[in-house]
């Protein structure tokens, strides 16, 4: 039972990590139709500058929480206006290909740069120790993490169901041209959705620096991953990528635990399963598939 | 209905392709404020390309569309909105992340004077206020058509773009779709109207535009429609 519980948390904070970057991953594929495979290298990114910063700056776990996904939105705007947004009016596979290009570009930099071992980084100071829920002791991190991300996913969807920007992001991320043509600029939102979502993916990989070993190949793995979140939580449905990114995470941990050398294979059997009897995802909209 | 300033939609010698296939032929028709016309043609003739075409969508065209007196060929779609054009798609483009009251509000009022207030759709429609918290795909599709028609009342569009409003709906309710347009024309909004239904067509239009193959092959005024259903239907297919 208590190896139960720790599984579980374990797979929550797990979750909590591709929950946030999916979220990014769905408002940047809904508003502009681009499938950001960098997603996973600017996971890595916000991994390595909270491991940078701390090593050159002495900044803090807690101000890399703040700073990192800042910087990450920034990287994420200039993406967009110098790169991405060239390619929006033609094939979107022109930007899944640079979008691939550029992970290829990040990931070697940080390679050429810091090496393929991994960057040291501590869990930080009051979030090392465990806390001891009945009879079970578990991670104060992980805790923390499952906390933090639910509460950034509530924040993301008060965001976007309470405000009018939010009521855009939605209409856009369903039906883009649609909402051109009921006179919503979309072009207005597409640089700071993109900035947005490369920003949650920064945040998520901030979380995971101290959790996971921190190399330029981490987000490789993670990508794909996220890709299976998606798909199982349905294109174009914000509920869904939080909601998949949460259960992918648990389906991981449990695999991890009780079947290590299925645990990759799992979440694509689940996807797949997903698929078969849903072709749109969990939270898709049928008429989508 | 002659006469420059009696034209609010003008569309000359427009011709659109999807990669090479040509799939309108030089297309010319004029739309009058008030006015209701109908475009009648069989499956694939062409009809929903027009409407996009119109609203900015499609963007393999050539020739012209003006609006209002305004050249439209370099307008990009959310402008042509925020002129008064109002797009009711063939599928009615309700958003199933919104709510049926974000469905209204979602586009810009663009022009007060003509736009309708919230209040006065829910009073025309009171089924939408029951339902406003619900999303907006939870509605019928009788409901949704309302909805979709609302949503580019209270926009404030001048002219409508309805695309088979009928379709698929049950009698009862595609006679309150008619009263709907005969209510709007008569406030001296356009309606540029497809319809496969002619009877239903004959009963709000004033006239008429045969589209086959991508060309207009007939104009007809609403009396000469009316007389020559049968015949229509026949060369239609429909
Ligand atoms: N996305 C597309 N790609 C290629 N061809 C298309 C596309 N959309 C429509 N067409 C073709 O263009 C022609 C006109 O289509 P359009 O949808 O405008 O016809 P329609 O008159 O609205 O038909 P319907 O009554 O079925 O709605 C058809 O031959 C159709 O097959
Ligand atoms: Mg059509």
């Amino acid at each position: 039972m208590s190896a139960f519980l720790q599984y579980t948390l374990q797979g929550l904070a797990a979750g909590g990590f591709y929950a946030l970057a999916a979220l990014g991953l769905a408002v940047i594929f809904g508003v502009l139709g681009v499938v950001n495979f960098s997603h996973g290298a600017c996971y890595m990114l916000g991994a390595v500058a909270s491991a940078v910063l701390l090593d050159t700056l002495g900044l803090s776990f807690w101000w890399a929480l703040l700073v990192v996904p800042v910087l990450m939105f920034v990287f994420g705007v200039l993406m967009e206006r110098l790169l991405v947004q060239w390619l929006l009016r033609l094939d979107p596979l022109y930007n899944f290909l640079l979008t691939f290009g550029i992970t290829l570009v990040l990931v070697d930099l940080v390679k050429r740069r810091y090496g393929v071992s991994g960057l040291p980084y501590q869990l930080p100071p009051g979030l090392d120790g465990r806390v001891t829920v009945g009879s079970v002791s578990l991670s104060l991190y992980q805790v923390f993490v499952t906390l933090f991300a639910v509460l950034v996913c509530v924040a993301v969807w008060a965001l976007l169901t309470q405000t009018r920007i939010g009521m855009i992001v939605r209409a856009s991320t369903e039906d883009a041209e649609r909402s051109r043509a009921l006179g919503i600029n979309v072009g207005r939102w597409v640089t700071p959705v993109f900035g947005f979502g490369i920003g949650l993916a920064g945040l998520s990989g901030v979380l995971a620096a101290p959790f996971r070993a921190i190399t330029a190949d981490m987000g490789s793995n993670f990508v794909i991953i996220l890709f299976a979140v998606v798909v199982i939580g349905g294109l174009g449905s914000i509920l869904g990528a939080v909601v998949a990114g949460f259960l992918v995470g648990l389906v991981e941990a449990y695999g991890q635990a009780y079947a290590p050398s299925f645990a990759q294979v799992l979440i694509f059997v689940l996807m797949a399963l997903v698929v078969l009897v849903r072709p749109s995802g969990l939270f898709g909209r049928e008429e989508a598939a | 209905m002659s006469g420059m300033s009696r034209v609010m939609l003008e569309v000359d010698g427009l011709s659109a392709w999807y990669g090479e296939a040509r799939v309108l032929a030089d297309v010319s028709l004029t739309v009058a404020p008030g006015e209701v016309v109908t475009l009648v043609g069989r499956n694939g003739a062409g009809k929903t390309t027009l409407l996009r075409s119109v609203m900015g969508l499609h963007h393999q065209v050539e020739g012209t569309v003006t609006f209002e007196g305004r050249d439209l060929r370099r307008v990009r779609a959310d402008a042509r909105a925020k002129a008064g054009i109002g797009w009711v798609p063939d599928d009615r483009g309700i958003y199933a992340s919104l709510s049926v009251e974000e469905n209204l509000t979602l586009p810009p009022v663009v022009s007060p004077g003509d736009a309708w207030s919230l209040e006065r759709v829910y009073e025309q429609f009171p089924v939408l206020h029951e339902r406003r918290a619900f999303p907006g795909t939870k509605l019928s599709g009788g409901e949704q058509q309302m909805l979709a028609m609302a949503r580019v009342l209270r926009m404030g569009a001048r002219l409508l773009l309805l695309d088979e409003p009928s379709e698929g709906l049950a009698p009862v309710i595609v006679q309150r779709i008619g009263e709907i347009i005969r209510q709007i024309k008569a406030s001296g909004v356009a309606v540029l109207l497809v319809e496969q239904n002619v009877a239903f067509a004959s009963t709000v239009a004033d006239r008429h535009y045969l589209l086959a193959q991508g060309r207009v092959v007939e104009s007809l005024d609403n009396e000469t429609f009316q007389s020559r259903t049968t015949q229509l239907l026949e060369y239609l297919g429909i």
